[in-house]
């Protein structure tokens, strides 16, 4: 196990290194830059100022020096400062985490608690017309986009209580609260939810097959037992994959539910940032997903040794 | 006649039928037999020929759909099986009739500790702390001689080795001491020499706790070694019932005939090397499409009109050894 832990702490460092210099690179492939934005915005062109300020950014030096400032600078903390607001990049990121990780956190968390009961209900009662139900369901949320189910969200509640859940940052009440954080989750986490019943039925039907399926029942367990005791601890591993994969693209549709609901988080905020090319500002977001990722595959990797022991014990 | 009382199990007119695409099948057609206490009895026949199903039938597992059980009764210590609600039949499963499995390696939980796979067994059935019931569980473990049987609870079935599993299924089927338990093939996914510890071990212990057992299998060399009794099965139908000595002194059904005929032998040392084995020309019908009279009539040298046309009944020959073929007198001769 110990052995097993190093292994995977070691790739994911390995991993995060790798990133980092696809990230640097891709960003300074794009034709452009803030200085080539900044001067053709404001129409006026002189190759002595704009070298200034390039040199003042610092982008005017070799590829390999700026990646160590960057990266020396990511490990201190000192993310340098944002090309638009002149302000530290640190300052501009760090209060917007909070709301896109509260909103990350609910649209998982709903996604499993939704998703992981449905699939069961719905591999257990296979061939029903309860499985087919919530199979439909499932279909529609892995087609409907999000923004998409964000509008329709949006112009129903106007329709309905006259009003939008647009976002409050200091919300009064607990039904504030709910408007402001929940609505959003769900609609980016359905698509999550629909995946992880898809992938919890399937797993289920499968390990339904197995022997020792069979066998607890001849001891007498209930139907319940079999199922959530003995079928959903083997059908989960797969069901943990889909859900830390989706932790990653959650990212995606965060960026298109943040502008639909108007929330100030992370996932928008790069949006813009990619627009001006905010390279301190980019590079410093990119990369902190990218951990936020990586470390989620980790904990998805951990989480399989917990819960299969031919795993946790192969060392 | 054996007395009642002994009885721990009695079968009549069991009849198991499966609802497919190509059609209904009977897989279990009429079969009836008892079980007394302490003995055993051998469910005999090639595979597909029911002898799996009437195990899950005596449990109540067949599958349904497709499977049901659609007539007959199941007797067990004076209780009709058949006739309690699902909550009843799961207090009876694993407590008085339990089953052990052919495959050892797919039989147990991968994620689940052996011992706690006990525990469970042990805890649906008796009201006991699970401290007890662990004790309990390591103690079975000790019962059908797995070494250091404390440190193999706290263990997970890949650690253990085939004939390990399939001594803790034991030790699970056994740890509520049930009146009858039911074998399907215990031994037939181990190795050869593994497989003669797990039978001694299955007779030790029947022996030990006066468990009835039904053994089911298809390898006569184990039925003359541990069963009592034979029951010999042909699509879905009992085609011969005997004692052992009878069956395997007189054979009355040209199908036992044949299955015996298959068994190899080794050539005595100078003679001749046997160039082909035995076999039984043709397989097993399709269930759903089952000839009017004998099943068995399409591979049978015997075969005369009578065979395609009536089905048989079972005849008694003498001292319960039941046979269900026009020509089981003859038999002995033409063979």
């Amino acid at each position: 196990m110990f052995a097993y832990l190093v292994r995977r702490l070691f790739l994911m460092l390995v991993t995060l290194f790798g990133i980092s210099v696809v990230i640097f690179f891709l960003l300074r492939i794009v034709p452009g830059n803030i200085v080539d934005i900044l001067f053709a915005a404001a129409g006026y062109v002189d190759p002595a100022d704009k070298a200034n300020l390039e040199k003042e950014l610092g982008i005017d030096q070799p590829l390999v020096v700026q990646y160590w400032h960057w990266i020396s600078g990511f490990l201190r903390g000192d993310f340098g400062y944002s090309y638009v607001s002149e302000k530290p990049a640190l300052q501009e990121i760090l209060p917007r985490i909070p709301i896109t990780a509260q909103l990350a956190g609910l649209a998982l968390l709903f996604s499993a608690s939704i998703g992981i009961p449905l699939g069961v209900i719905s591999a257990v009662k296979q061939g029903t017309r309860l499985d087919y139900a919530l199979r439909v369901v499932s279909l529609s949320g892995l087609s409907l986009p999000s923004f998409w189910l964000g509008l329709l969200v949006l112009t129903a509640s106007v329709a309905m209580f006259g009003q939008m859940p647009l976002f409050n940052p200091n919300p009064q009440s607990f039904g504030e609260a709910v408007a402001t954080y929940c609505i959003p989750a769900m609609v980016v986490g359905f698509r999550s939810s629909a995946l992880t019943m898809r992938i919890t039925r399937s797993s289920m039907l499968e390990v339904l097959r197995q022997d020792y399926i069979r066998t607890a029942r001849a001891k007498g367990a209930s139907d319940a037992a079999v199922n959530y005791q003995h079928a959903l601890k083997n059908a989960i591993l797969p069901v943990i994959t889909v859900i830390g994969i989706e932790a990653a693209f959650l990212i995606g549709g965060l960026i298109v539910t943040e502008t639909v609901f108007n929330i100030p988080g992370v996932a928008r905020f790069l949006v813009e940032a990619i627009r001006w090319r905010d390279y301190p500002i980019v590079q410093n977001l990119v990369m902190l997903i990218a951990v936020v990722v990586v470390s989620a595959n980790f904990i998805v990797d951990m989480l399989y040794a917990v819960f299969d022991p031919r795993i946790r014990y192969t060392d | 006649m054996a007395d009642k009382s002994d009885l721990v199990l009695e079968v009549k007119n069991l009849k198991t039928v499966f609802f497919t695409n190509s059609g209904l099948f009977k897989a279990v057609d009429d079969v009836s037999f008892t079980v007394k206490r302490g003995e055993t009895l051998a469910i005999v026949g090639e595979s597909g020929c029911g002898k799996s199903v009437t195990a899950l039938s005596l449990m109540r597992l067949v599958p349904d759909p497709p499977g049901r059980i659609v007539g007959g009764t199941v007797t067990l210590e004076g209780t009709d099986l058949l006739a309690l609600d699902e909550a009843q039949m799961r207090a009876v499963r694993g407590n008085r009739i339990s089953m052990i499995f052919q495959e050892p390696m797919t039989s147990l939980n991968p994620v689940m500790r052996i011992g706690d796979q006990i525990v469970e067994a042990v805890r649906l059935h008796r009201a006991m702390s699970a401290k007890a019931a662990w004790n309990i569980a390591v103690e079975m473990l000790r019962l059908v001689r797995i070494p250091e049987p404390a440190r193999r609870a706290r263990e997970y079935p890949h650690q253990l080795s085939g004939g390990m599993r399939q001594r803790a299924m034991i030790a699970m089927a056994l740890a509520c001491r049930p009146a009858l338990l039911i074998a399907d093939e215990p031994t037939t996914a181990l190795d050869v020499t593994i497989q003669a510890q797990i039978l001694a071990l299955i007779l030790d212990l029947q022996k030990e706790l006066g468990t009835g057992l039904v053994l089911i299998t298809h390898d006569l060399g184990v039925v003359a070694q541990t069963a009592q009794r034979v029951i010999v099965m042909y699509a879905g139908r009992k085609v011969e019932e005997a004692s052992v000595e009878a069956l395997f002194a007189d054979p009355k059904h040209p199908y036992t005939r044949g299955l015996m005929a298959s068994i190899p032998s080794v050539p005595a040392s100078g003679a001749a090397t046997q160039a082909r084995l035995n076999e039984i020309p043709g397989t097993v019908p399709s269930l759903v499409r089952l000839p009017p009279g004998c099943a068995f009539a399409p591979r049978c040298k015997l075969a005369v009109k009578r065979c395609q046309d009536e089905y048989p009944p079972l005849m008694d020959w003498g001292g319960g050894h039941l046979a269900a073929c026009w020509r089981a007198a003859d038999v002995a001769e033409v063979a």
